[in-house]
């Protein structure tokens, strides 16, 4: 198993996601800079939160050029686990790796708590049989209201692409959704950070639960190891 | 004596004689001038003299101030060796340091932005911000968590929502983007600040000892460089007024606060920790905030005991044309100036190439002591560096106390004939305190703060202190962090005032289960030229300093910020205390909400008595006077050591301390953790001359702790034998009901209404239209 984290100017969760795969699960786990054209090998890519070359022009927006991006385009489309939290999730929307799009909370204000969320069932990985029906996991984003147009909706109910809903909306997203996959299962984003929910002082340790969904997504017999 | 002049300025604009006029506007006396002209032996040029102006400024000077200073201890008695030993001390250097043991420690220091966020709140705030983010990178330091010391007027005020909202906003930029967690801080809404608010930002990082680097230049030819963001006429600030002067552009389309970039700050943050992990590279390093290129330049050299030469041409700039005035005296962000051994160029140049940043060799190390600036191959200042830091003048003011003292201290309750609260009154009051922004959850504000990012936050901001886990190597510590000032009661009466702030701050880290390891501290005041407000700085600095001692906490940096005046004077008195505890086993880490139904409630200290000076008296009766509550520094250190002896023995599930509101409002405030839980509180065997002051009075030195039943008669036993006066005052429900028994009063209230008041009361104020 080897989980590589990616670094982008102005990540600033990259210590965090590093930390839940690679102190919270045990996991061997390093960083690739986005210069790189390469990935190496890897078992799963996580595009951490933060905010990617200041994201002053839109969310992602200049991240999606970066060198290392196509590496992990060609990464995805051979099938390979994605994950994107926060920022790495924007980041994948721009990069049309996920459907959708994230624009400013309605609130117009940065939200850093801690929400409830309802698990969907997205898959045989992924479903509140595997985790639970609800979890709790922390966000800390400005903009993370979900939009998708009425076609992309609609595919992303048919295809059971919804990964998680918030039970009481922060940010205004569509059908409170919270975070989502692609439609052949292998690429995961979501605005809440599990990467902020894997020690005994934070306010739940459900993001070890979510790591180990999403290495499922492709390694069921091998997550029964590190369960 | 007389020393031949610089030749001619490259820009013609600056070669003007500098007249009396001109050192005035540039807030120098004539005696300074002459002062000057004393280190030059001849004229300054204009270059120079706007140098000498930001350097002899109160903010990079202390003139005012730095005798009073002297007074506050700067070393640990009782750490000769290892934890909470001082390893850099106060005015040494950017931010103080301290041992936390096994080879670990941490950098901190306060700073204010208070007049820059007062004419700019977003960018005011912002930039405060990333300025004492760069104090602690300096050191080597990895920054982990902000807080923030905020003062505004009422809420009523639209110009004070409007200065509310872009300061909250402006501290989120940035400090979201750089990525540190923003874990606690205080707010007080008052009058004496409608206009004039206070904006204070501490940084605290961590660093092994070896890493500690220091703001020295030395070694003859070492190459100096300049790194991060270029120069702009941004932030000329005090000195705007010459460039209006000596520019044929307006300085109105230039911004009189500088523009923050946070996410320059962030690669700034990453490049130079790189830069200073390689061995040996770094000679010296300092960041360039006030008085940017100037201040970094001389204070390097002067604390290397050696000279520096710079060309400006190599300076990158933002815009063409700029002159050496402009260029010296910019305040851009994000700027740092870094010294390293001669022969290592590459090395420093290509980690700044990694990460996109400038790193451009402006200059070098010379054995002159001089600070040498070219432009464009010519001098144009040419000053002993030793002049503009330790040859800066030191002034003691005239101090003199103000008449309202006479008024508010001789005030009681009785002598004013004020009628003690019956049972209606006392059940109006408690939702109304509750409600009072001074009072009420700062959830609207820090959930607008990322204080999670870093994972490392352990108790969330909203409890007595905010706790942070320190990942250092394979262990783990945790630190935490609290601010304090009641400028009310500093106003009423500096000295005690002063102390109590100190005091309450050891409290609040007591409750948390921290033991302190030393103080930053920012002074907030008027007009130091006024005798009456010069009294009042005087007066807290020595009481600080009494407390300082008392408690064997060292001060070990901090800031002066004086002409804070509103149209209406002075703001109240505000020495902003901060202190840093550690608390060495997770087990220990201690909150303030009630965690569940199952505890006895135990008032440790005594009932109050006292009015003077509470939010009550404010809220209720409208009134700002009274003595301060008494101080007994020997009581409050036997509180906290009785609370952390027992908070150790595992007996302590919540501990909250009493301040703003007194004993009903600290009772409410624990049971505002998980929903649906009550209390059964009974006072009626308490001594309580007054109803008011039983139930809202605050007096010091009191802390209520949540305890399990079994463990009640240990605690209460503890107490005894520590000497500190221990009540059981009732147990934690389970039915959403506070009810309050007294000898004269049987009162109950919904919990879950006074907590939807205390929760959204400045959230609904904040709805309201704000100016602008």
């Amino acid at each position: 198993m080897n989980i590589a984290v990616l670094q982008f100017p102005g990540s600033n969760c990259d210590q965090d996601a590093f930390h839940l795969f690679g102190s919270g699960l045990k996991l061997p786990t390093r960083f690739v800079w986005h210069k790189d054209t390469r990935l190496g090998e890897a078992d799963l890519v996580v595009l951490p939160g933060g905010f990617a070359y200041g994201d002053y022009l839109r969310c992602g927006a200049i991240a999606r050029f970066s060198p290392v991006m196509g590496a992990v385009r060609e990464y995805a489309q051979r099938g390979g686990l994605v994950l994107g939290i926060c920022n790495g999730f924007q980041i994948l929307c721009e990069a049309g790796l996920l459907p959708g799009a994230l624009i400013r909370n309605s609130s117009l204000e940065f939200r850093c708590m801690t929400c409830e969320l309802k698990v969907e069932d997205a898959g045989p990985a992924f479903n509140p049989g595997v985790l639970g029906p609800r979890i709790r996991l922390p966000i800390g984003h400005g903009e993370g209201n979900f939009r998708i147009d009425e076609a992309g909706r609609g595919k992303l109910v048919a295809n059971r692409q919804v990964l998680l809903r918030y039970v009481d909306n922060p940010n205004g997203s569509l059908d409170d959704i919270a975070g989502v996959r692609s439609e052949a299962g292998n690429v995961f984003g979501m605005m809440p950070h599990p990467d902020r929910a894997f020690e005994r002082y934070h306010p739940s340790c459900d993001g070890l639960a979510v790591a180990r969904a999403i290495l499922a997504a492709r390694f069921p017999g091998l997550i029964r190891k590190i369960a | 004596m007389k020393r031949a002049g610089l030749p001619p300025n490259p820009d013609p604009v600056l070669n003007q004689p500098i007249t009396p006029g001109l050192v005035r506007k540039h807030g120098l006396l004539q005696e300074e001038f002459k002062r000057i002209r004393g280190h030059l032996g001849r004229d300054p040029t204009l270059t120079e003299l706007g140098i000498f102006s930001v350097m002899w400024s109160e903010h990079c000077s202390y003139k005012n101030t730095r005798p009073l200073l002297k007074e506050f201890p700067t070393e640990k008695k009782g750490a000769a060796a290892g934890i909470g030993r001082v390893l850099v001390r106060a005015g040494e250097e950017n931010a103080g340091i301290i041992d936390v043991g096994d080879g670990w420690a941490v950098a901190f220091k306060i700073e204010s932005h208070n007049h820059p966020s007062a004419i700019e709140p977003f960018e005011g705030a912002a930039t405060g911000v990333g300025g004492i983010i760069r104090d602690i990178f300096t050191m080597g330091a990895r920054p982990v968590l902000v807080t923030n010391s905020l003062r505004f007027g009422e809420l009523e005020s639209p110009a004070t929502r409007r200065l509310l909202r872009g300061v909250v906003a402006g501290i989120a930029h940035y400090g979201n983007c750089v990525g540190v967690p923003n874990v606690g801080g205080d707010i007080y809404f008052d009058r004496s600040y409608e206009g004039n608010p206070l904006v204070n930002a501490l940084c605290l990082g961590t660093l092994r000892h070896e890493q500690i680097r220091r703001g020295k230049a030395t070694g003859l030819g070492n190459p100096v460089y300049y790194v991060g963001a270029a120069t702009g006429r941004d932030g000329l600030g005090g000195a705007s007024f010459a460039s209006r002067e000596l520019s044929a552009e307006s300085a109105a389309d230039r911004p009189a606060v500088q523009k923050g970039d946070p996410f320059m700050e962030k690669l700034l943050i990453e490049a130079c920790l790189e830069m200073m992990a390689v061995p040996g590279l770094v000679v010296g390093i300092q960041d360039m905030g006030a008085a940017g290129l100037t201040c970094s330049t001389c204070e390097t050299a002067s604390r290397g005991g050696a000279g520096i030469e710079i060309e400006l041409d190599r300076v990158p700039q933002r815009e063409p044309g700029m002159n050496s005035y402009e260029i010296m005296l910019s305040e851009s962000q994000e700027r740092m100036l870094v010294i390293v051994h001669a022969g290592r160029e590459r090395e420093i140049e290509e980690v700044f190439a990694k990460w996109d940043l400038h790193a451009a060799r402006v200059g070098s190390v010379t054995d002159t002591g001089r600070m040498l600036v070219r432009h464009h191959g010519v001098p144009v200042a040419d000053i002993p560096a030793s002049a503009l830091t330790d040859g800066a003048p030191v002034y003691v003011r005239e101090a003199s106390r103000p008449a309202y003292l006479d008024e508010t201290s001789r005030w009681t309750p009785e002598g004013a004939a004020l009628a003690d609260l019956d049972p209606a009154g006392a059940q109006a009051a408690l939702p109304r305190l509750l409600s009072h922004p001074t009072i009420a959850s700062k959830r609207w504000i820090y959930r607008q703060y990322d204080h999670m990012v870093q994972h490392g936050t352990a108790v969330e901001p909203g409890s007595d202190a905010g706790v942070v886990r320190l990942r250092l190597g394979g262990g783990e510590k945790f630190i935490a962090i609290s601010n304090d000032c009641n400028g009310r009661y500093c106003y009423l009466n500096p000295r005690r005032g002063a102390m109590i702030a100190m005091a309450e701050c050891l409290r609040n880290l007591a409750c948390a289960g921290a033991s302190p390891l030393a103080m930053t501290d920012n002074l907030n005041f008027g007009n130091p030229y006024k005798p009456e407000s010069f009294y009042q700085l005087k007066e807290c600095v020595a009481g600080l300093a009494e407390a300082c001692r008392f408690f064997d906490v060292p001060v070990v940096g901090g800031n002066v910020s004086l002409y804070n005046e509103s149209p209406d004077g002075a703001i109240d008195p505000t020495p902003t205390v901060s202190v840093v505890g550690l608390i060495e086993r997770e087990a220990h880490v201690t909150r303030q909400f009630a965690p569940d139904a199952h505890g006895r409630l135990i008032l440790l200290g005594g009932a109050p008595t006292e009015l003077g000076g509470s939010q009550f008296l404010g809220i209720i009766h409208g009134k700002k006077t009274g003595d301060a509550p008494a101080v007994d520094l020997a009581a409050e250190k036997r509180l906290q050591d009785l609370l952390l002896g027992q908070i150790r023995a595992g007996r302590v599930r919540a501990a909250h301390d009493l301040s703003e509101g007194g004993l009903l409002v600290a009772v409410c405030e624990m049971l505002f953790g998980p929903a649906g839980l009550g209390a059964a509180v009974d006072l009626s065997a308490l001594p309580a001359p007054r109803l008011d002051a039983l139930l809202f009075g605050e007096s010091q030195g009191r802390v209520v702790v949540s305890v399990a039943p079994a463990d009640g008669p240990a605690v209460m036993a503890e107490a005894k034998g520590a000497g500190v006066p221990a009540d059981a005052i009732g147990a934690v429900t389970a039915d959403e009901r506070l009810s309050v028994r007294t000898a004269r009063a049987s009162l109950e209230w919904n919990v879950a209404g006074l907590r939807a008041g205390w929760e959204t009361s400045i959230e609904m104020a904040m709805k309201r239209p704000g100016l602008g």
